[in-house]
């Protein structure tokens, strides 16, 4: 046995970690989840051009696409109804006492239909999709993936952008604006409710003093609005959904990230939207 | 997905009378089908990474012929089917279906091709919001302009064929991963393909279904000239239905040949293979 078996190991600068080693550690840190951000980005744009692409050659997937307008519209429809039915109780409730304060209580009407037409109908509306179809699209077609369900369809000689992708897509876009006017009638006769609730209007007197300085503009722009939400609810769930891999964790993850990158994105185009909006429609 | 439509009195329709759809697409490097063998893979590669799957592997099927492909798990094996009907790009080699080089065939042109192929996924990869009646209907629905009578006739035939008669309304959850097997060869066999690629077949099958899977296979080949890939680890059922077995090994063709020659070869890793099957 040698003599220095049992003596503590001296230390020495190779134990060190090498700034080369460290340096490049830390540019993997910052450079992994920018370049992560960056494929996300590119394969984003390829899905976006793959969809584009099927849409121009027959069959249109009309069966296909009436049943997706079902599944977003209809089905939702409780839910964003209940969501701005809630909105406008709130709105009115919370509203009322401020608007006593300064005692521009008829305003009421106006800034509760206000309020409703121009940014918390739409935007409800949305996240309440997103919520809804966001994470039933992601999961469906997530689940489709890892089973090689997709692949199967593409195997049989249909495309799967089609079929799966465009008509959900499209769906979205063309139900968004329908919820969103089911969402502000519910919030308007809920607003009208707790107002009353407070102090008796009849209800053509509310909808008059609500609707009085309200115009066709100011339907037009929140409805272009919400298709674009549709859009991206669309396309960002699919996308989710149709690149999913790893079982079924894989396919949670993917309801999960269509949720919320859906909904931030359609917070972050809310933002841009109102301020075009107020650039074309001052 | 799509739901079958009402039932209207059906009309016979006879085996090889299913007429697929053809689109536009028109590939301008086609030859005329069936001038050579059904299929041809040359120095197919394919890398994921720094992972070598296939190293260059040739392949020729002839019409009627069955070749069954063999090997190790992770040989690639799924990957060369996965290759042949395009749902994967190849980094290197030529495919040829029918004649047709297919490596660089547009979206279009491969759905033309995939008409006339037929592709059993290891499992199954049934359309799970489908019933099994739906899912085979799925193919007649989208490729040919049968009436909802000849589809449904069709449809009975396939099951029938693969012993599944009794289950038409089922959903796919609701049976066995053998009996989804079935369901997923009748739905290849729906439109009639002229190529049959099958991924394990058997795997997960009781000895009976399987040897009656097998039967199927060999019908096929008697009766219609399918040309099929089998890519097994069933080597009892490979000996039945495969004319020639490759074996792949890292990712090349070891050896190819009758089974009889295989199991009088005295390459090492082949008597390995054989030995630990029996």
């Amino acid at each position: 046995m040698s003599l220095h078996a049992n003596m503590p190991r001296r230390y020495s600068t190779d134990d060190l970690p090498q700034p080369s080693v460290a340096i490049r550690s830390a540019a993997a840190a910052i450079w992994n989840p920018i370049n992560g951000l960056l494929e996300w980005f590119g394969e984003l744009g390829m899905f976006i051009w793959q969809v584009l692409r099927s849409t121009i050659r027959r069959p249109f997937e009309g069966l296909e696409l009436l049943r997706q307008l079902d599944e977003v519209g209809s089905k939702s429809l409780p839910m964003v109804a209940m969501a701005g039915a809630a909105i406008g109780a709130v709105l009115a409730l919370e509203s009322r006492h401020s608007l006593v304060q300064f005692g521009a209580k008829s305003m009421l009407p106006a800034a509760v239909v206000f309020s409703i037409i121009h940014e918390t109908g739409p935007v409800i509306t949305g996240l309440v999709v997103c919520g809804r179809v966001g994470a039933g699209i992601g999961a469906e077609l997530g689940s489709m993936k890892v089973t090689e369900q997709i692949d199967a369809i593409e195997a049989s000689g249909v495309n799967a952008y089609k079929l799966l992708a465009f008509t959900r897509i499209v769906a979205c876009v063309l139900m968004l604006p329908l919820l969103t006017l089911a969402a502000d009638f519910c919030g308007i006769i809920t607003g009208w409710i707790a107002n009353t609730a407070a102090e008796p209007i009849a209800f053509h007197k509310f909808i008059h003093a609500g609707f009085a300085g309200t115009g066709f503009s100011d339907f037009l722009a929140p409805t272009f609005r919400t298709m674009v939400f549709g859009l991206i609810i669309g396309v960002i769930a699919c996308f989710q959904g149709m690149r999913s891999q790893g079982g079924t964790e894989g396919v949670g993850r993917s309801a999960t990230s269509a949720v919320v990158l859906s909904s931030l994105f359609v917070m972050l185009a809310d933002v841009i939207l109102v301020k075009l909006i107020l650039v074309f429609f001052p | 997905m799509m739901r079958t439509d009402q039932a209207v009195p059906p009309p016979r329709i006879e085996r090889g009378e299913i007429r697929v759809k053809q689109t536009s697409a028109k590939p301008e490097s086609a030859q005329q089908a069936g001038s050579g063998p059904a299929m041809a893979v040359k120095g197919l590669h394919k890398s994921y990474g720094d992972q070598k799957v296939l190293n260059g592997i040739d392949l020729t099927v002839g019409s009627g012929q069955t070749v069954a492909v063999l090997g190790r798990s992770g040989t690639g094996k799924s990957v060369l089917l996965r290759l042949i009907v395009g749902l994967q790009k190849a980094d290197a080699g030529s495919i040829h279906i029918q004649g047709q080089e297919i490596t660089n065939a547009s979206l279009e042109e491969m759905n033309e091709i995939r008409k006339k192929m037929g592709f059993l996924f290891q499992h199954a990869a049934l359309y799970d919001s489908l019933t099994v009646e739906e899912n085979i209907a799925f193919p007649l629905r989208r490729h040919t302009e049968m009436t909802a009578a000849q589809r449904s006739e069709r449809v009975q035939e396939l099951l029938a064929s693969v012993g599944m008669e009794a289950d038409l309304n089922k959903m796919p959850s609701d049976i066995s991963g053998g009996m989804q097997k079935r369901v997923g060869l009748a739905r290849a066999l729906a439109l009639e393909p002229g190529i049959l690629l099958l991924d394990e077949p058997t795997a997960g099958l009781d000895p009976i279904t399987s040897g009656e899977i097998d039967e199927l296979i060999l019908k096929l080949q008697e009766e219609r000239e399918v040309a099929s890939i089998v890519v097994t680890h069933d080597l009892q059922s490979a000996k039945v239905i495969a004319d020639r077995i490759v074996l792949l090994h890292e990712g090349n063709a070891v050896i190819e040949g009758t089974f009889e020659e295989l199991e009088k070869s005295r390459d090492e890793f082949v008597v390995e293979f054989f030995k630990r099957d029996s």
